[in-house]
This record gives structure tokens, sequence and C-alpha cells, in this order.
């Protein structure tokens, strides 16, 4: 029978018997055995930060090579492969990965449950996307590196006008990211539905966690667009089939549509996280809910409908029918308005609440300065004939990198130290936070503001040097200069993380006041999160929550279990034990790589993945000991905990 | 750590034949092999038949990449179509009627062959015969099946019929 | 050794022809809208920011979110204007350009094909087509003529880009794009592609001479005429190298018997203002240079380099030199 009950305080043989519940594994098996959220979680993170930094080196190699006109410090094909790399990178190995990490580590903590709805498939999740991004690097590493840009249009990613495996790989890759990035999304819109603590209606889900649904539905209907982009190339380049070789019926526009029918969708999934960000730093340095939630909510999945409608805007100089190409004008003009409803929500937040500073908050005050403008080139970008001016030069370059570095990178940044003290315990240094914020803000304008200029002024993208006498070499030279800049408040932020891990000031549970359920638990939280799972009574949980705010008691310590609830309302509805370590999502990652990886050199390579992934998965869900006894004593009535059907909740005092 | 950071250096220092891309041709790519010799008798010692270059691109992805660009327009597809033959010899079957080594082939493209090949030495440079050289391998199956191409961006000729 | 002090400023706001113009005075309406809409957002939100710094609690009644609907569905409203606006401008000035040269009398018709690095140019002649006109790397067209260029690609998407008189459009295999230029101010433009196309794909530039009507089919009508014969002993043993060595496999010379389709016509091509698609000045130097190794300059270049010795060298030179 569940009893939502005010209870004493001491639970210290409960807890222990969580922690044994819950705790990780020591030793590499251990490590590679983990299925819980938070180890996963930041797993990701920090997997995705490196490739950051891997991008990042690229991006100065770049600027190094453009620092000045006949530059011979890159040849073309070193060029081309590095600047192939750092789109792929960053684009598939670091913005999608880390906002699914973040979404990972903070979904289940904000919704108040102990994990993901299926812990070996998000374990599984991370191996196979750091297998891919180690596949690609080892490749780069073999020179054989894609070189046909991160978007890699036919026919010169085709088999006759790009020799050698780099295409295939970059194919390849995709297949690993796509896979993980739809992992991801079907367990967190699963978890969000499915395991909200009692009462947290669906209009008590904080925005962050909105954010991430409208992302998880975002990736499940654009991977499949980029898989058969990718896949069709894979066939065209491995068979020999001529899917997009116009000669014999087929078309390299089909390519582009295919690939921007997913391409477009990406950026909203990797900014609209950064949205959530911003949401949940702004609740907690003004004190008040955002203003608007209703509108918040719409506008966020208006956005994610919208940013499926807006794809040839990247083919505007294709030679497209004016009159279609004219709608897509319209679509992308109307994707400004729910953000812009975003915005103005947030101004009215701020306006009304009590409005704090710390480098939090000035990262986000770096979102609305950046992303802003970029949105606003945006606007121009989506007017056909601007764009057959501006198009595939350096103005989109300069366009795009507002967007995703305004819009996802700055929240990015402030969501690291807003969850800092979380994570670890301490507080970073605010000094080397501020630091780090002047350092990012003025490097990024110094870098990309003059690209602006550039681009109106005839450079083109992707090109690995430039004549003199053209008037942009100093325009470069700045945009150079910046990237020091940027590299430096990388730089301050990496020692500040570091140091501030052992020799920062505790921080206590909620350091910034903030109003999400994660910050009702000790920093770091237990390897349990919640040892009763708690219910919140309004938008904001820790702020509504009344001085005897009941949590659900009766639930065994001694298993993983979760708590079910309703869809609308979240009322509880059963129990359910998730597993608990398991080294056979390490396993298939393994067996799939083989698989993959092989493919592209032999394709029997793919069968044999196939069948030893078979024998994983044979692995993966050979129940264990554990199960079948319990199991055993379910059927015979004796296994005890909440009973099916709909136990009232009681509550003592209404607030 | 340090073993695998000696793989990761040795590996890119490796790197792989087959990825490579000479842009710029070096001087290794323009060597002319040793004469195939047709007989025993020679003017003095024997040379050692081993020595001088055997085909710098075999295994190269570029090379072959190269060589079918080569092969259509310095239209040797006229006569061989796209391998299957026509006024010309099939090259896609396991017939060589001058040999399939590297160097009968390089030999048959640079002097010519009776009945109508013609002799394209001194007319292209010699990287250009050993990617043409590399690619007829590559119609013939003789390359590695990674650095071969499955299909060009062209109408597709059929197929030769598979000998008995 | 490059082509410096030829560029012209390529660039998207400095217009020489009605399209460019057009789209150069929509960019600054949407220019000057935008810097409004930011400098207001922003100047909201310092505002916003200041009011919420000053407050000692904050504020969170119906009353007071009736006050910030208000202040939200203002500027939603406001946006909404906005967008509608800039969208009747953009849809109205590409309606313009798009329809430009339709039904106007006196078009010239230029093929313009990619190729990976350069630009093959054909000058149609529908009465006469054997009177076509091939050049590469260059176009001459006359001021106030609407031109309509159709493109084509010999291999990967490229994309002709000649910001001074008009955006962009794709060579995409398989298909024939057309659009109209038109320059009202007599000058040299430059154009680049701008379709990422592979290894030299950024030294892939071309030129763009307009010139009055009386000039242009001067021009033309030269371009019409074969190579001259060559005079002197040294043009002549020029001509006979040029023959023999692989030049004759890849270049056509009008007058020649030289039928090679593979490289760019080199009929007059000592009378264009740059060598490799716009990568070198066209001297003799640099020619020299060029014809020894190509792709020691230009990496990745289909031209092979050519052993030559000196005397065969200056004596091609001197014969490529009448190819004017």
């Amino acid at each position: 029978m569940t009893e939502l009950a005010v209870l004493p305080p001491d639970f210290a043989k409960e807890a222990a018997i969580m922690e044994k519940t819950w705790a990780s594994k020591p030793g590499v098996i251990g490590w590679l055995s983990e299925t819980g959220h938070k180890q996963i979680g930041l797993r990701y993170i920090v997997t995705a930060f490196l490739f950051f930094l891997a991008g990042g080196i690229e991006a100065a190699l770049m600027r190094i090579q453009l620092l000045k006109p006949e530059n011979h410090f890159l040849g073309p094909d070193a060029y081309n492969q590095i600047f192939t790399m750092h789109g792929s990178t960053m684009m598939f190995l670091f913005a999608v990965p880390i906002m699914e990490g973040f979404g990972v580590y903070l979904v289940p903590l904000m919704l108040g449950t102990h994990n993901v709805a299926f812990p070996k498939l998000n374990a599984f999740g991370y191996y196979i996307y750091l297998f891919g991004g180690l596949f690609l690097y080892t490749m780069f590493l073999l020179h054989a590196a894609p070189q046909a840009g991160w978007f890699s249009y036919v026919p010169l990613a085709g088999p006759q006008y790009s020799p050698g495996k780099g295409v295939d790989t970059w194919a390849q890759m995709i297949t690993f990211t796509e896979v993980s990035g739809l992992v991801v999304a079907v367990e967190l819109v699963v978890t969000t539905f499915k395991q909200r603590c009692p009462g947290m209606s669906l209009n008590r889900i904080p925005l962050f966690v909105w954010s991430m649904i409208v992302v998880s539905f975002m990736i499940i209907f654009a991977m499949p667009a980029v898989m058969i982009a990718s896949g069709y190339l894979s066939l065209d380049r491995l068979v020999g089939t001529h899917l997009y070789n116009r000669s014999e019926g087929g078309d390299p526009l089909l390519y582009q549509h295919m690939f921007w029918f997913f391409g477009h969708p990406e950026v909203y999934i990797i900014f609209i996280p950064g949205l959530g960000f911003v949401s949940s730093i702004l609740t907690a340095f003004t004190g008040r809910k955002i203003y608007g939630y209703t509108a918040m909510v719409s506008t966020l999945v208006v956005t994610a409908f919208l940013g499926f409608s807006v794809w040839v805007h990247h083919m505007f100089a294709t030679g497209l029918p004016q009159l279609g190409e004219s709608f897509f004008t319209a679509a992308s003009l109307m994707i400004v308005l729910p953000t812009g409803v975003q915005i103005f929500c947030w101004i009215a937040t701020i306006w009304s609440g009590r409005f704090r500073i710390a480098t939090p908050v000035m990262y986000v005050i770096g979102f609305f300065l950046v992303f802003i403008v970029g949105g606003l080139t945006g606007v121009m970008l989506a007017s056909i004939p601007i764009d057959w001016q501006v198009h595939d030069t350096y103005f989109v370059v300069a366009h795009f990198h507002y967007v995703l570095i305004g819009g996802a990178l700055f929240p990015l940044f402030g969501a690291f130290h807003f969850w800092f003290p979380k994570w670890t315990g301490r507080m970073y240094s605010e000094v080397m936070g501020q630091i780090s914020f002047w350092l990012l803000l003025i490097g990024f304008n110094v870098t990309f503001f003059p690209m602006h200029v550039l681009g109106l002024y005839g450079m083109p993208r992707r090109v690995y040097t430039y004549q003199p006498g053209m008037r942009w070499g100093n325009l470069n030279v700045l945009a150079s200069a910046g990237a020091v800049f940027m590299a430096l408040s990388v730089l301050t932020m990496i020692i500040n993380f570091l140091v501030s891990r052992r020799a920062g000031r505790v921080a206590g549970a909620n350091p910034w006041n903030a109003d999400t359920l994660e910050w009702s638990l000790p920093s770091p939280p237990p390897v349990y999160n919640y040892l009763h799972v708690p219910t919140v009574s309004g938008l904001n949980a820790v702020w509504d929550a009344a001085p005897d705010q009941p949590y659900v008691t009766g639930m065994r310590f001694d298993r993983r279990e979760i708590l079910i609830t309703r869809v609308l309302d979240a009322e509880p509805d059963h129990t359910e034990q998730l597993p608990g370590h398991s080294p056979w999502p390490f396993v298939l990652s393994c067996t799939m790589c083989i698989g993959l990886w092989g493919a592209i050199f032999f394709a029997w390579w793919f069968t044999i993945g196939a069948v030893l992934s078979g024998i994983a998965l044979i692995g993966w869900f050979w129940p264990s000991d554990r199960e079948l006894e319990d199991h055993i004593l379910r059927e015979k009535g004796e296994l005890g905990g909440l009973e099916l059907g709909m136990p009232e909740p009681v509550r003592e005092e209404m607030p | 750590m340090k073993r695998s950071l000696a793989l990761l250096v040795i590996l890119a220092v490796v790197a792989c034949h087959r990825e490579r891309r000479p842009l710029a041709p070096a001087a290794v790519d323009s060597q002319r092999p040793n004469p195939l010799r047709m007989g025993d008798l020679q003017p003095g010692p024997k040379q050692l038949a081993a020595t001088g270059i055997n085909n710098p691109y075999e295994g190269n992805a570029y090379a072959i990449s190269e060589g079918q660009r080569l092969f259509a327009q310095y239209n040797c597809s006229g006569c061989h179509f796209h391998g299957g033959g026509g006024i010309g010899p099939p090259l896609m079957d396991a017939e060589w009627i001058y040999g399939s080594s590297p160097v009968n082939i390089f030999t048959t493209i640079s002097e010519g062959r009776p009945n109508g090949m013609p002799s394209y030495g001194g007319h292209i440079p010699v990287y250009q015969i050993w990617q043409l050289t590399t690619y007829v391998r590559a119609l013939g199956g003789f390359e590695p099946k990674g650095a071969t191409s499955p299909r060009s961006e062209e109408m597709m000729a059929k197929r030769a019929e598979e000998p008995k | 050794m490059t082509a410096s002090t030829l560029a012209p400023i390529q660039s998207a706001l400095h217009s020489a022809g009605p399209q460019a113009a057009s789209i150069e005075h929509l960019w600054w309406v949407f220019f000057w809208i935008c810097v409004v809409v930011y400098v207001i957002t922003i100047a909201f939100f310092f505002i916003a920011a200041i009011r919420g710094r000053r407050r000692a609690e904050a504020v969170d009644n119906p009353a007071h979110d009736r006050r910030l609907g208000i202040f939200v569905s203002t500027c939603a409203a406001v946006t909404i204007a906005t967008l509608f606006g800039l969208l009747f401008s953009s849809v109205a000035t590409g309606n313009a350009i798009g329809t430009f040269g339709k039904n106007k009398p006196g078009q010239i018709e230029i093929e313009v094909t990619g190729h990976q690095w350069w630009w093959e140019v054909k000058y149609p002649d529908a009465l006469a087509p054997a009177n076509q006109i091939t050049d590469a790397n260059e176009i001459h067209i006359p001021i106030h003529t609407p031109v309509l260029l159709r493109l084509d690609t010999r291999d990967v998407i490229h994309s002709l880009w000649i910001p001074n008189l008009h955006g962009k459009r794709d060579l995409i295999p398989g298909r024939v794009n057309k659009f109209w230029i038109q320059a009202d101010r007599p000058g040299v433009y430059r154009g680049q592609c701008a379709e990422f196309c592979g290894y030299q794909h950024a030294h892939m530039a071309l030129t763009v001479v307009a010139e009055s009507s009386a000039d242009f089919l001067k021009w033309k009508s030269h371009m019409g005429e074969g190579a001259p014969t060559p005079m002197t002993p040294a043009q002549l043993r020029g001509q006979q190298v040029f023959l023999s060595a692989p030049c004759a496999k890849c270049h056509n010379i009008l007058g020649l018997d030289a039928y090679g389709t593979l490289g760019p016509d080199l009929t007059h091509f000592r009378s264009r203002p740059t060598l490799a698609a716009g990568q070198l000045l066209n001297t003799r130097g640099n020619l020299a240079g060029w014809i020894m190794n190509a792709p020691a300059i230009k990496p990745g270049t289909t031209m092979p380099p050519n052993q030559l010795s000196g005397q065969e060298m200056s004596d091609l030179l001197a014969y490529l030199e009448t190819l004017r």
C-alpha cells in the first residue's frame, strides 16, 4: 500500500541499502557495465567536450592557414580534410551528444526518478557514439578522413570524385551517431512521459525537460532522413548503385533534399536544449517562474514543427522553381516568431524578477547578445535574392556560428557553471568564470563578425586560400586573432573547473536557490538520486514545496525500483524494476562497431557484425538470476511493493 | 597509455597507401620500369630483373580514380569501351594477351602493340601511364576492392560476360 | 605571380547591374530593419535587467502577469508585421529578378560549363552553329544588354557567382540552370566558384568584361577568327612543339590540327587577363612556369607537368605569344 505521509527524517539504514543497490561496480568491468544515468550522462559530456577541443584545434589550423593570402601552411588536401573534420566533429560528435548528455543527466533528476527508462540502452547509446567518434578519428590519422565537407554533396562525394575510404567513413560515422541519438531520444521520451513523480502533471514539467522532449521527437523524425541520405551514398560508393548518378536516372539534388530535411532540424536539435538551459538559469537568477509557461512550451513545439518545413532554404541557389522556393522563404521567416516569443517572455521574466548576476547569467546575457544577431542574419538569408548573393560565402559561416555558438554554446557554458556545484559539490571560481565569459564574448565577435563583411565582399566558403588584392587579408587576420581569445576562454574555463573540483568552496544543495527537483538533493547527488520518490505541488518544485511535502513510501530499497505514473497528471500507477549492471551494452557496441567499420571495406563484415550483435542481444536480454527469482516470487504473490490499482494519494494538509 | 600513443604515431606515419593523394606527382612516379626482356641475351653482365620501379601506384585509390578520368579523356574507351572491349580487347576478362602485370600493362600503353594499340609513350607523362595502368588492373580485378570505385558518374556499359 | 593587381572589388555591395542593384537595395532594407529590431530588443533586455537588479523581491502575480502579457503580445504582433513586410519585399524583388530577361529582345546567350577547376564558355550561334565561339575563364558582355547564362557542368556541382552583377546559381550535373545577368557600367568584374568542388575550388575564378556594344562585337568577331599563321622560325618550331607534345591532346586551337576538348580553348588565350582560372596573371614568365609544372602551382590540377628543353620552351612561348 502506498502511503504519502510525513515521516521522521532519519533514513540512514534505508539509505545504506539504497547505496548498495545502486552502487557502481569497481574495476574496468565495472566501469564498462555501468548503467547509472548520471555516470553515463557525464561520460557523454566529457567525451563530447574532448571532441569539442579536437574540433577547436581543427578550427585553429584553418585560421592559421587563412591568415594571409596564398599561405602554404596547409595544402588543399589537408585543408579540405580539416574543414570537413571540423564541421563533422562539431555537429555530430560534440553539439548533439553534449546536449544528449545533459538530458540524460538532468532529466531523471528533474522528474524525481532514479534512472532513465532503459538503462542498458542508455549505456549502449554512449558506447556506440564513442566508437563512432573513435572510428572517424582513427581514419583521420590514417589519412583517410572525409574531404567533401560536413554535408558531403554528391557528386563530389560520390565514387568517382572522392576516391578512397574517406567519405565512406563519414557516411558510416553518421550511422554510429544517429543510432546514439535515436537511443537517447527514445529513452527520454519514455522517461518523461512515464516516470514523472506524482504531482508533476504535464503543465508542471520544467522547461528544460520540455526542450528535451521536443528535441527527442525531432531526432526521431529527422535522423531517418540522414540515415537514408548517407545510406544511399554508401550504396552508390560501395555497391555501385546509381541513386545519385544523373546519367542513369538518379539525381544529385535528391541527396541535398534528404540531407537538409535532416540538416535543418539538426541545428534546432542543437539549439533548443540551449533554450532549455536559458529557462533554467533565468528561473534561478530572477527568483520567479518564467513568464508565459504555456507560450514557452507551445513555441518550443511550434519551432520543432516549423523546423521541418524550411530545409529548401539551403538550396535556394540550385535553380529550383522560384515559386516553390518562396514558400520556404515564408516558413523560414515564420520560424523567427516562436523563438522571438521565447525571448520576449524571458525579457518579461527578467523585468519582473529579482535579477542576480553570476557567471551562468553572464553566459545567458551573451546568448541574447550573440544569438539574436544570428537570428537576424538568418532572416536575411531567408530572403531568396539576398541568399543568392551570400549563400556559400563567409556570411553564412558567420550566421551559423552566431546562432550555434550564441544559441547553443553560450547557454551550454552557462549550464556548465550552473550545474557544476551540483555535479561536484563545490563552487567554481567566480572571477575565472567572468574572465572566461568576457574572453569568449570578445573573442567570438572579433572572430566571426568580420566574416559577415568578408561574405558580402565576395569571399566564398571552404577555400583553402585566397588571392592577395581581394581586400580580404586584414579581415582574415582579425578573424584569426579573435580565435586566440576564444581558445584562452576555453582554457580558462577548463582550469577553473579542474581546480575548483578539489579546491572550490563547498556548495551545498542549492547555492543558487533554484527551483527544480535536483536542487533538493545534496551535491553531488547520491547515486540513487532520491531515497523516496518526491512529489511536487507546483511548477517550481522546490519553491512550491510545502515544509511537509509528501513523498512516496512503500517502494523497495533493495531493488532498482522506479515508480511509473500516468501520462497526463502523473498519478502513481505501478512500479517496475530496472536492470542493474550489464556488460552487454558495451559488447553490443563492439560487435556493431566491427560490423559497421568492416562493412566499408568488405560487405561480409556487416553480416559477421550482425551475427555477433545477435549473440550480444541474446546476452543482453538474458534474465539475471535475481530477475528470475523475482519473477517466481511475483508469480507467487510474495514480492511486495505497490499493488496494481489506484491508491489514493493522501495529504495531511493542503498548502 | 604510452603504448597506445606509440601505436598512434606509427599509424600516422605509415598512414595508408590507399589514401595517398599525390596531387603534384613525385619524381619516383615518373620513373620508367626496366625493360621487359623478351629473350636471354644481354650485351654485358646480366642486369637483375627485379630492378626498376614496379608500380608506384599499386593499390592507390587516387591513382585509380585519375586513371578512370584519363581512360575516358584519352579515349581509351573509344576502342576498349568501358572495359568490355569492342574494337579493342576487353580489359575486364581473364585473358591478357600481353600479360597483366603492371610492367606488362605499362609497356602495352607506352610502346603500343600490334593490331591497333597506339603507343602513348612520350605523348603523355609517365606518371599518367602508371595511373592508367593501375586503373586497367582495377578493371581486371587485380587491385584491392577498397581502392576501386564500383562505378563512375556516367552511363554504364554492361559488364563483360564472366569467362567460363 | 598572382592576380593581385587585377582583382577588382568582387563585392555584393558594389553593384554594376540591375539584378545586383535590386539585391543590394533589398539587403540595405533588411539590414536597417534588422539593426533597429536588434537595438530595440537589446534595449528592452537591458532595461529589464536594470529593473530586475533594482527589485528587492521578484514579482509574480496575475495582475502583473497581465501587463507582461500585453508586452509580449505587442512584441509578437510587431514581429509578425515586420516579418510579413520583409516577406513581401523579398518576394517582390525575387520576382522582378527572376523574370528579368523574359521577352526582352536583343539578348545574348552564353553557355558556361563548369569543370574541375576552370570555366568553359561558349557563345552559341543559333543561325550558324559552326560559328560558335569557345573561350575559357572569361566572359565578355555588352553593357545594357540582358545576357542569358545557361549553366552546365562536366563533373561535380559548381556555382557561378559574379557578385557585382547578380547572385549565384549552381551548376548541377544533369540540369541546365538559366539566369540573366546584365552590366550597366563598363568594367572588369571578377566571379568565383561558390560551391565546394574539390582541391582547387579556391582557385576557380572567372573574369567578366563588360564593354560597349561596339567593343563587344569587335571582340566577338576577333574571337571567331582562327589562330594566325606562325611567321618567324621560332614560332614555327613552337607550333611543332605544341602539336607533338601533350598539349594538342587536351587543348584546342582554331585553325590548327589540334582538337583537344579536355582543357581550355587556347585560340586567343594570351588576350585573357589571367591564367589558371584567375590564379596567375597572364605573363610570359607565369605561362612558362605553368607549362613546366602546373601541379606545383595548383596541386590537383589535371594539367600535367611537361619536360621541355630550354629551346623547346622558348619556341613554344614564341608560338603561344601569337595566340592573342
